[in-house]
C-alpha cells in the first residue's frame, strides 16, 4: 500500500464563511478528512450579561446568509422562556419572512456556490461545458446575474416588512413590528409572482407544481426543463449521485410551525425508518475541539475556548450527536423527513445529486407554500402581542434555518442572560470527530472521493463539500 | 482596478447585502465601472491553492493590488496572536495578512462596522479581542496603526453599516475607479460623506410624530420611537430614510428602532437596543446639533399642541385617523 499523501484544501471559497478541510489521500482517493471551521468569535459569550430581549438585535449578527432563521430562533427562545406565543398574523408574516430567505439562499446555493465549479477548465472534454461556461461562470454567467436580480426582487418582500435584510429586528416574541395593510399584500404578491415566473421560465423549465409533484428517481430523470435539467446532464455524467454518499442518517427541527404543527415535520429518518426526535439526547462533544469544560446537552452547556489550540483538536466547531450518533441535516433532510417520496428516495441515495436536488424541489415547493401563506394573512388583524420576557428562566428556539436544524437554549437569571448556547446546521455538518473518534457527516462523506493526478484543491471534493452548503459563520458563531 | 476582498471575523453579511445591489446587478455594474476581482471568497472560481498562489504573488509585489476590501472585524485573540482567525490553507491569521497586504495596496476600504470599528464582533467582553481594520471603537490605531496610508494617501476608508447598503460600497468603489474621492470626501471617522453627511431622521416618515413627540410606547406601534424606544435616527449618520434599503425599507418604516449601526460602538449603547435611557423622565440623548433648552421647550410645547389624529395614530399600529381634507365643492 503507497503511503498517504496530506493536502490542506483551503481558503476553501464558495461556502460562507472560513473552512480549512485537510485530506489524507490513497491511491488516488481520499482516505481520512478533517474539517477545521478556523474561526471563533464567541457569540455566547458576547451575550452573557445581557438583557434578554438584546438577543434580537445580537443573534442574527452571527450570520449574514442566515439572519433571519437566527431572529426566529431567537424569538421563538424568548417566548417560550415567557410561556407565550407571538400573535397568529405576527407569526405569518415572520414565517414568510423567513422562507424568503431560505428561498433566497436555495436559489444562490445552486447559482453561485454549487454550480461555477462545472465551468472549470478540468471539464473542458465534457459535452455541457460550453453551456455551462455561458450560464454559470463565477462572476459572470448569464444564469448567476438572472438569479442576482430575481433574489434582489425577492428581497423587497424583507424591505417592505423586515426594514432591510439581512439584520432585520422586525421579528419579536409577540409577533412583528410592523403591521402590513391590504395594499402591502397585493404589493408583495406581485413580488412573489415575479419570482415564481423566474423560478418556472430559469430554473425550473416548467410548473413549479409539476416539479414538486415527482416522486420516484426515474420521473426525476425525466425532467427536461432549465438549469435542473443541466444539472441532472452532469450529474449523471459525472455519477453525483454516487459521490459524497453520508450516513443516511437525518435530522429536522421542523420548520415553519402553525396551528398543526410544523409545515415540514420535524423528526430522524435513519436508513429509511422515521422516528421522533428526543432533543433532551443531543449532547454537544469536544473532545476535538478547541474548547475546554464537558460534554453537555446544550442547556447545560458552556463555550470557553482552548487559547492553547491544543495539539489534539483541529477545530473550534464543538461535535453535537443525537443519541450519540452524528447526523446530517439540511433541505434534503427536511423535505426526506417531511415524507416526500421524490425526497425519500433521495435519501435513500445521499449522494451530491441528493443534497442538491433535496435543496431545488424544497425551492420549489417553498415558493406555492409562501403565496398560500400570504393570501391566509388577514391585514386587519394585530401582528402583535404583547411579550414580558421574566427575569428568571430557560427557554428553547428550534427552528430550521435553509442548512438545516437551528438550535438557541437561553438561561436568564436577575434579568440577563447567564447562558446562551446555539448549536447551527453546519455545526451538524461539518463537526469534528466526537470522542469515540467517529468523523462528522462531510468528513464520512469524503471518505472515497476522487482525486486525479497532480491536483491541490480536488474538484471532487469540492463539488462534495459545497453540495452542504455550509455556513461557517453560523458553525462556531 | 482590480479588488481583492478578503472576508475577515465577521458575519458575511456585508457580501449577502451588496449582493441586493439593483439597476444594474452587482456584477454588471462592476464591469461597467472597470471594477474587477482578482479575487472574492463568495463570487470567484478560484479556491485553494489557486488563492495562495495569488495572495502570495501580491506580497511578492510581482500583481499589483489596486484596492484590498475587508470585510469583518480583525481579531487579535488569543493572547494577541490573532489565531482565533487562521486565513484556511495558509497557517497564517487574518491580522498578518492585512498587515502584510495593506501596504501594497493602492486604496483599503474596510466594508461593514465590524470591519471599521470592530462592530457586534467586539460586543460584550469582545471575547476574541476584535477590532475594526484601522478603528478600535472611537479609537484611531487598531490593527493598522493610526498613521496608516494607503498608496493613494488615504487612510482606510470606513464604509460603515450593519450591514452596509449595497450602494454605500458600489458608489465609493465607482467613485475610487474614477479617481473622484479625495480626503475631504471623509468624515472625520474616515466615513464616505456622501451618506454620513445625512442623518437616518432625514425622511423618516415617522417625522410628524416626532414633531409633536407623539411616541410609541410599544414596538409596533407608529408613533416615534425616540421616547421609549431606543431609536436614535436623530443621531445616526446615514441615508437609510432617503435611499431606503431592499426596495421601500428601512429600520423605522419597518417599525423598529434605529440603532445606529454606522456608528463606532453601536455594539455597546449602555442600556437595551429598544429601550430609551432617561434622566427624570427625559431622554438622555438629543438630537445631534439640537441645543438642549431649545429642545426640551419645543418638545413641552409641541407635546402639548399634538392634534389628535396624530395622537391617536402614534398609539395605533396602522393608520386610524386619516388626514382631513378639504370638503368637496359641491356637498
Amino acid at each position: 500500500m503507497t503511503d498517504a499523501t496530506t493536502l490542506l484544501v483551503g481558503p476553501f471559497n464558495r461556502v460562507e464563511g472560513d473552512l480549512e478541510i485537510r485530506l489524507e489521500v490513497r491511491e488516488g482517493r481520499v482516505s481520512a478528512a478533517y474539517a477545521n471551521s478556523p474561526l471563533f468569535r464567541g457569540f455566547e459569550s458576547i451575550l452573557q450579561g445581557k438583557s434578554p430581549i438584546d438577543a434580537l438585535t445580537i443573534t442574527p449578527r452571527i450570520c449574514g446568509i442566515c439572519s433571519i432563521s437566527q431572529s426566529m430562533a431567537a424569538a421563538q427562545a424568548l417566548a417560550d422562556l415567557a410561556g407565550k406565543t407571538p400573535s397568529p398574523e405576527g407569526a405569518k408574516v415572520a414565517q414568510l419572512l423567513h422562507m424568503i430567505e431560505n428561498a433566497s439562499d436555495h436559489l444562490m446555493h445552486f447559482n453561485m456556490f454549487f454550480m461555477p465549479d462545472f465551468a472549470r477548465a478540468v471539464y473542458a472534454d465534457r459535452p455541457w461545458w460550453d453551456q455551462v461556461l455561458t450560464r454559470f461562470t463565477a462572476a459572470k454567467g448569464s444564469a448567476l446575474k438572472r438569479a442576482v436580480e430575481a433574489r434582489a426582487g425577492l428581497m423587497h418582500v424583507t424591505g417592505l416588512l423586515g426594514g432591510k435584510w439581512p439584520h432585520t429586528l422586525a421579528i419579536q416574541p409577540g409577533g412583528v413590528t410592523r403591521a402590513p395593510s391590504v395594499r402591502d399584500k397585493v404589493r408583495i404578491s406581485a413580488d412573489l409572482a415575479a419570482f415564481r415566473a423566474y423560478l418556472e421560465e430559469v430554473v425550473f423549465g416548467g410548473p413549479l407544481e409539476q416539479f414538486a409533484e415527482l416522486a420516484t428517481i426515474v420521473q426525476l430523470s425525466g425532467w427536461t426543463g432549465g438549469d435542473v435539467a443541466l444539472f441532472l446532464a452532469i450529474s449523471d455524467d459525472l455519477a453525483l449521485d454516487s459521490s459524497g454518499c453520508g450516513e443516511k442518517r437525518y435530522l429536522s427541527f421542523g420548520a415553519y410551525p402553525g396551528p398543526n404543527g410544523p409545515l415540514f415535520k420535524r423528526g430522524t429518518l435513519v436508513d429509511g425508518t422515521s422516528s421522533q426526535l428526543v432533543p433532551e439526547q443531543i449532547v454537544e462533544e469536544i473532545t476535538h475541539s478547541w474548547m475546554l469544560g464537558q460534554d453537555a446537552h446544550p442547556s447545560r452547556g458552556m463555550t470557553r475556548p482552548d487559547e492553547d489550540m491544543r495539539e489534539d483538536a483541529y477545530s473550534w466547531c464543538k461535535a453535537p450527536r443525537l443519541a450519540g450518533e452524528t447526523f446530517e441535516t439540511g433541505a434534503l433532510a427536511r423535505q426526506a423527513i417531511d415524507d416526500h417520496p421524490l425526497a425519500v428516495a433521495l435519501a435513500a441515495e445521499g449522494s451530491v445529486r441528493a443534497r442538491v436536488i433535496g435543496r431545488l424541489l424544497e425551492l420549489a415547493r417553498t415558493q406555492i407554500e409562501m403565496e398560500r401563506l400570504l393570501a391566509s394573512i388577514d391585514p386587519r388583524a394585530a401582528f402583535m402581542r404583547h411579550v414580558r420576557i421574566p427575569d428568571d428562566g430557560e427557554g428553547v428556539g428550534m427552528v430550521e434555518a435553509a442548512r438545516g436544524a437551528l438550535g438557541h437554549w437561553v438561561r436568564v437569571e436577575g434579568g440577563v442572560i447567564t447562558s446562551y448556547q446555539i448549536i447551527a446546521p453546519t455545526t451538524w455538518n461539518f463537526s469534528p470527530r466526537d470522542g469515540r473518534g467517529v468523523p462528522g457527516p462531510v468528513e464520512a462523506a469524503l471518505v472515497g472521493a476522487e482525486v486525479r493526478d497532480g491536483e491541490e484543491t480536488p474538484v471532487s471534493v469540492q463539488h462534495i463539500v459545497r453540495s452542504f452548503d455550509p455556513c461557517m459563520v453560523c458553525t462556531v458563531h | 482596478m482590480n479588488i481583492l476582498w478578503l472576508q475577515s471575523a465577521g458575519c458575511g453579511g456585508c457580501t449577502m447585502s451588496l449582493l441586493c445591489a439593483e439597476s444594474p446587478n452587482v456584477f454588471d455594474l462592476f464591469t461597467a465601472a472597470g471594477l474587477e476581482f482578482l479575487w472574492h471568497p463568495s463570487f470567484s472560481e478560484a479556491s485553494g491553492a489557486q488563492v495562495r498562489h495569488l495572495l502570495a504573488s501580491i506580497e511578492a509585489g510581482e500583481q499589483e493590488l489596486d484596492i484590498l476590501c475587508v470585510e469583518g472585524s480583525i481579531v487579535h485573540g488569543p493572547k494577541g496572536t490573532g489565531r482565533y482567525h487562521m486565513l484556511a490553507g495558509t497557517g497564517r491569521s487574518m491580522l498578518d495578512w492585512v498587515q502584510s497586504l495593506a501596504p501594497k495596496a493602492k486604496h483599503v476600504v474596510a466594508v461593514g462596522t465590524c470591519a471599521t470599528y470592530g462592530g457586534v464582533t467586539s460586543a460584550g467582553d469582545n471575547p476574541s479581542d476584535a477590532t475594526g481594520v484601522q478603528y478600535e471603537g472611537r479609537h484611531s490605531g487598531a490593527a493598522l496603526p493610526s498613521h496608516f496610508r494607503s498608496q493613494s494617501g488615504l487612510p482606510v476608508i470606513n464604509i460603515s453599516g450593519c450591514p452596509i447598503h449595497p450602494d454605500w460600497v458600489t458608489e465609493t468603489l465607482m467613485l475610487l475607479a474614477s479617481d473622484s474621492l479625495g480626503a475631504d470626501d471623509l468624515d472625520s471617522f474616515a466615513r464616505p460623506r456622501f451618506y454620513t453627511d445625512n442623518l437616518v431622521h432625514h425622511a423618516c416618515t415617522k417625522n410628524e410624530f416626532y414633531e409633536y413627540k407623539a411616541s410609541a410606547e410599544e414596538l409596533s406601534q407608529m408613533g416615534c420611537m425616540m421616547e421609549h424606544l431606543g431609536c436614535v435616527g436623530t443621531q445616526a449618520v446615514g441615508d437609510c430614510n432617503i435611499r431606503l434599503w431592499n426596495g421601500e425599507g428601512s429600520c423605522t418604516r419597518a417599525g423598529y428602532p434605529c440603532i445606529s449601526c454606522t456608528s463606532p460602538e453601536f455594539e455597546e449603547p449602555g442600556h437595551g437596543f429598544t429601550e430609551t435611557p432617561k434622566f427624570a423622565g427625559i431622554p438622555v440623548g438629543l438630537p445631534t446639533d439640537m441645543p438642549k433648552a431649545w429642545f426640551m421647550a419645543l418638545a413641552s410645547l409641541s407635546k402639548r399642541a399634538t392634534p389628535d389624529r396624530v395622537a391617536r395614530n402614534a398609539a395605533a399600529d396602522r393608520i386610524v385617523v386619516p388626514p382631513t381634507v378639504k370638503s368637496r365643492k359641491n356637498d
